[in-house]
């Protein structure tokens, strides 16, 4: 029977199957960070457990570490206190830690394949709903909860039910100006938060495969804003070259023999998917969000939503609630929306090709004098390559803040936050009520659309600029 | 974890849909280290913005089973989330549909999700807004709800339901087939990377 490329790698590490029981799953690689592991390491220890494979464990820290003064003592003492937590249980359970000043130091999720160690065929956990991230390179990755942390700390397995399969094919060439990002947030709109929900979807087609391997971890990233179990690329010659000669990469005889294995983890021909959903890339625009959820978003050139317009109880209530958070007018055109700050970077957009797009943008022009950006490099690795191209000079004399690496105000667990009724463009993953600062207001939007959006001060796509005599 | 087999109490009607995890519990409540505590931090946004949300309002105050639009627990893999609603009293949310991650994490939290038909959680929602004391009881034996005179049957997965009712711990589960993992190691490509770290030079 053919088979999809999830199903492939899903088969390749059952341990365990038995009828009325979930099935057993071998997990290659767990990456381990400060705000999902304390308590599963106190189970542990609770237990009198130990790490069953440290050596199949990585942890770093990036939720809560500062982007200023990173060499210095974390100002927040709960956020310190749970970077020493992390400390202590690498130290005790002998696991090798990434922390803060690292050279390998960063988002779990942009480290991953920066190391090397995500490849093609492996599983791949980590407590971290984008962990759907690593999916780019054929692998089944998929984020869990503390529970299962330690469940995997404890013995390299998860109990696991295979995942319905979904297709999402998008095929034909990318307008100018649209990425990556445009392509997901799109696919989330038409389909919903939640409507890949017990899929795992594979992204396919002739725009996907043309795309590079940070485009395609963009839209993997964030196949759980579609609800998706995780999201997947079959690995390709792209993906081969952006692996060899990584760190962690197989060389020599070993290389030869990886390649001919992941060579094989394709959907095979007359594959059904239990879902498809096509997409024609020539149509896509630059997409931003408009409300409170990464499905509410349109093509820039819409306006903002009308309650009225939406038949469903339901979905007018949300739209009501959403408007009344965001403080957003029915029929504003979105170019017409000012923001106060642009936040480049994230596990979604924070990688090496992410600033490059927007450094081209910023070059030799200043950004708007009421907008601030933040630019944060999704790791250490990141910002030392941007550095060395000269792209933090691009940033700073265009007037931007060039930061250290993390999570920073995709989530706001370290000083990196919206003030109570700001707005911004953000390249992170969720426009959650709250989610950038307390009473913060979240634009989704591509790595090149927030460069043009600080330039102007409000939602602009790349190719307005010209227009604007920007 | 605690084990459930039937739980009555009273139920709140939480009529929003795409109820994400940064509203069941913002991020700056993660930072706590230990495993309860998580209450303070439960829709705090909502509670502290909205003088007349529902869980506000004193007839709710005791409520232990969350009634929530469709799409609940969508967003981050946050255990916290389903800690932050135990620590807050409940035992039990019903809604139309939840987001996986969040689901799975409540079947190793001891927290029950159970997935009813939107007109069934239209009607429970009417019921207990036209009288907030209504008992309602989730019985997990049964695979089934029950309020006033009406009875609504759910299906939960049988494995899961076990666990439920007997308050296993999956790791001791998993321990009993050691041997299968062992094997299954012994087979692993040798090119499979290791996380230690790499000298260069």
């Amino acid at each position: 029977m053919p088979k999809t490329l999830a199903e492939k790698v899903y088969e390749a590490h059952v341990v365990r199957s038995t009828a009325g029981e979930p099935d057993l799953l071998y997990i290659d690689l767990h990456l381990v960070h400060e705000v999902t592991s304390p308590q599963a390491f106190d189970g542990l220890r609770a237990a009198g457990r130990t790490v069953r494979r440290p050596d199949l464990t990585m942890a770093t820290e990036d939720h809560n570490v500062p982007t200023l003064d990173i060499l210095s003592p974390i100002a927040d003492p709960v956020s310190r206190a749970q970077i020493e937590a992390l400390r202590r249980n690498a130290a005790e359970f002998g696991i090798r830690l990434a922390p803060m000043g690292d050279r390998d130091q960063g988002i779990v999720h942009v480290i991953g394949p920066q190391l090397g160690l995500t490849q093609p065929g492996m599983t791949i956990v980590c407590g971290d709903s984008h962990t759907s991230t690593h999916g780019a390179f054929g692998a089944l990755a998929f984020g869990i909860g503390t529970s299962e942390v330690e469940h995997v700390l404890a013995t390299q397995t998860l109990p696991q039910y295979k995942p319905r399969q979904m297709a999402v094919t998008v095929d034909g060439e990318l307008p100018p100006g649209v990425s990556a990002k445009d392509i997901i947030l799109a696919v989330i709109a038409q389909i919903g938060t939640n409507g890949a929900q017990g899929h795992v979807i594979e992204y396919r087609g002739s725009a996907i495969e043309a795309l590079s391997m940070e485009a395609r971890m963009t839209i993997c990233n964030m196949s759980i804003e579609a609800g998706a179990k995780a999201g997947l690329i079959a690995p390709d010659r792209t993906t081969f070259d952006f692996l060899q000669g990584r760190p962690h990469a197989p060389q020599g005889a070993d290389w030869d023999a990886a390649v001919e294995y992941w060579s094989t983890l394709r959907t095979d021909e007359g594959t059904v998917f239990d879902r498809e959903v096509v997409l024609d890339a020539t149509t896509l625009t630059p997409f931003v969000t408009w409300g409170t959820n990464p499905g509410q978003g349109l093509p820039i050139a819409g306006a903002v939503p009308d309650p009225a317009d939406f038949a469903d109880e339901g979905e007018r209530r949300d739209v009501e609630q959403a408007l009344a958070y965001m403080g957003l007018e029915p029929g504003t055109p979105l170019r017409e929306i000012e923001v106060d700050t642009v936040f480049l970077g994230s596990c979604t957009n924070g990688r090496i090709e992410d600033l490059r797009v927007a450094a081209e943008l910023l070059r030799g022009k200043r950004i708007d004098a009421d907008t601030r950006m933040l630019v944060v490099p999704g790791s250490v690795g990141v910002k030392a390559q941007a550095e060395a191209e000269g792209l933090d000079r691009v940033f700073l004399d265009a007037g931007a803040e060039w930061r250290g690496a993390g999570c920073s105000m995709c989530l706001g667990m370290n000083p990196d936050q919206l003030k109570p009724g700001e707005r911004s463009a953000s390249t992170s993953n969720r426009n959650f009520q709250g989610r950038q600062g307390k009473g913060g207001r979240t634009h989704l939007v591509s790595p090149s659309v927030a460069a043009a959006t600080a330039l102007t001060g409000r939602l602009t796509a790349p190719a307005d600029l010209e227009n604007a005599g920007v | 974890m605690d084990a459930f087999t039937t739980h009555t109490g009273t139920a709140v009607p939480l009529r929003r849909s795409n109820v994400d995890t940064d509203q069941i519990i913002p991020a700056e409540y993660l930072k706590r280290i230990t495993r309860t505590g998580f209450e303070d931090g439960l829709f705090i946004a909502w509670r502290t913005n909205e003088p007349d949300f529902v869980l506000n309002q004193p007839q709710y105050a005791a409520a232990s089973i969350l009634v929530a639009g469709p799409d609940f627990g969508t967003g981050s893999s946050r255990e916290h989330a389903n800690w932050a609603l135990l620590d807050g009293g409940f035992r039990v949310v019903i809604s139309s549909r939840f987001a996986d991650i969040f689901r799975n994490n409540s079947t190793k939290a001891g927290l029950l999700t159970v997935v009813l038909p939107q007109e069934q959680v239209e009607a429970l929602w009417a019921a207990v807004e036209a009288d907030p004391a209504t008992p309602v009881t989730v019985d997990l034996q049964a695979k089934q709800v029950t309020y006033g005179a009406t009875t609504v049957p759910f299906e939960i997965d049988d494995y899961v339901r076990w666990r439920l009712l007997e308050g296993l711990d999956d790791v001791g589960l998993t321990e009993r087939n050691l041997a299968d993992v062992e094997a299954f190691e012994a087979g692993r490509p040798a090119w499979l990377p290791r996380a230690l770290p790499v000298l260069e030079g």
